[in-house]
């Protein structure tokens, strides 16, 4: 039985009660991403009483993340998040299980992960995870609630559950296949106002709620999008597309040869990828330009000789690039692998071109960026 | 057709602003028109609706239409 008291102000909620209190209780629920999105998605699900939670992330806590991703502290740099989270979280509600899953979810663990739970929430970071997470929904028919940011702007959505007419649609009616890596830069090269995730993620927990609890209409088969300086928000209704179908995976087996981390950045995957060792070799080779693609400003400043050029401005400034060999690099070595593809794509085999893995942060070799 | 454009994301720093006005048969001619205006478009990912109603194949417009151009954004 659970606490009352705790829940007292659900249970006196007129259209909520005991009926659906329960029905959080007996839920399980994981969410994908213990970041940004995930932090507050799981302290209000935490809160909530959903009876099972999982928290899938294989990444450790930053200082950069501290801005946003409001479970940790900075006691927590360094640890695993979804270790810290399930410890912090635990304190909050010891009446609910809660399970951190530590591994990263790819196409070889995620059918068997998803498939302990009765609702998956994406709260990832990268395009592969989101492709990743939606076929896998798709596949075991879970109901997925999806968020995403984008500087000011939010994206909420609910997958695989029936709107009107018993219609589902996916993640993938509304954009068949993965952009390329120079298609759609990410979230570190664009930067974002720390409370947008709060309050996406915020919405998501809600939507979570509301499809568990069977209130209000969940915003199946459409997309909201969220703007932060303008408090606007502009929704549209989504309808299954032909494309998706075609690219989704049939079945499991499909789904588990598909390699999600290739089909959302093809190109980059050839690309050499140099260790911290190797860079350092390059930095004395003068036939070796070292570029830096984050935006100026950024810290820390690279103290070696180096040239920097946003990755945004990159395509205009090749001339600029007269050496041999490029090394590039930015702070985690997502940008500079789609720097990498753009100039490969320029020069062919004209230059080698490098990248550092882990980027300046793991130059530095400090979890302390 | 006079249509009102709405950017999101990425897009509105291509485009410039959050809003422009552009005329267009369909929403291929559109696409052509767009990419034309703003050529940094090519290279996007994005997807269209016509008065908040996703379309996912050329569809003619009316006067007035609001056609909205939503990337995917990636972002947690």
């Amino acid at each position: 039985m659970q606490n009352t008291e705790r829940y007292s102000r659900h249970l006196n909620l007129t259209g909520f009660g005991l009926a659906a209190q329960q029905k959080l209780q007996q839920a399980k629920v994981l969410v994908i991403g213990a970041g940004g999105l995930g932090c507050p998605v799981l302290q209000y699900l935490t809160a909530a009483g959903v009876g099972v939670i999982g928290i899938a992330d294989d990444d450790v806590v930053s200082l950069s993340n501290l801005q946003r991703q409001v479970l940790y502290s900075v006691d927590d740099l360094g640890l695993l998040k979804a270790q810290q989270a399930a410890e912090r979280l635990r304190r909050l509600n010891p009446e609910i299980i809660i399970h951190a899953h530590l591994q990263k979810v790819d196409s070889s663990n995620a059918l068997e992960l998803l498939e302990k739970y009765d609702l998956v929430v994406d709260g990832t970071d990268n395009f592969a995870s989101r492709y990743l997470i939606n076929d896998a929904c798709v596949l075991l028919g879970k109901p997925l609630v999806f968020a995403a940011v984008y500087q000011y702007e939010g994206q909420l959505a609910v997958f695989n559950v029936p709107g009107r007419g018993g219609i589902k649609t996916s993640y993938r009616d509304l954009f068949p296949t993965p952009p390329k890596a120079s298609e759609a830069p990410d979230c570190n090269a664009a930067g974002v106002l720390g409370v947008l995730p709060g309050i996406m993620g915020i919405m998501q927990a809600t939507e979570v709620i509301k499809l568990i609890a069977g209130i209000g209409d969940p915003l199946s088969n459409q997309l909201l999008t969220y703007n932060a300086l303008s408090s606007e928000s502009y929704t549209i209704q989504i309808s299954p597309n032909a494309q998706a179908k075609a690219h989704t995976p049939k079945d499991a087996a499909e789904f588990r040869q598909t390699d999600y981390e290739w089909l959302c950045s093809p190109g980059t995957r050839a690309m050499p990828v140099i260790d911290k060792l190797t860079f350092e070799q390059y930095k004395s080779d003068p036939s070796a330009l070292i570029l830096d693609v984050r935006e100026f400003g950024e810290w820390p400043q690279a103290s070696f000789p180096h040239l920097q050029i946003p990755l945004n401005s990159l395509k205009g400034e090749f001339r600029k690039l007269e050496k041999d060999k490029i090394i590039v690099f930015c702070q985690s070595g997502k940008r500079s692998a789609a720097a990498a593809a753009l100039l490969q794509e320029h020069f062919g085999d004209s230059k080698e071109i490098y990248t550092l893995a882990g980027g300046i942060t793991a130059l530095e070799n400090n979890l302390y960026e | 057709m006079n249509l009102t454009i709405k950017a999101f994301g990425n897009l509105t720093e291509i485009i410039g602003t959050a809003e422009v006005e552009l005329e267009a048969r369909d929403s291929a001619s559109l696409q052509a028109a767009l990419v034309q205006r703003f050529p940094q478009l090519r290279d996007r990912k994005f997807a269209i609706a016509v008065n908040k109603q996703l379309i996912t194949e050329n569809t003619d417009f009316k006067e007035q239409d609001v056609v909205a151009l939503l990337p995917p954004f990636s972002g947690g």
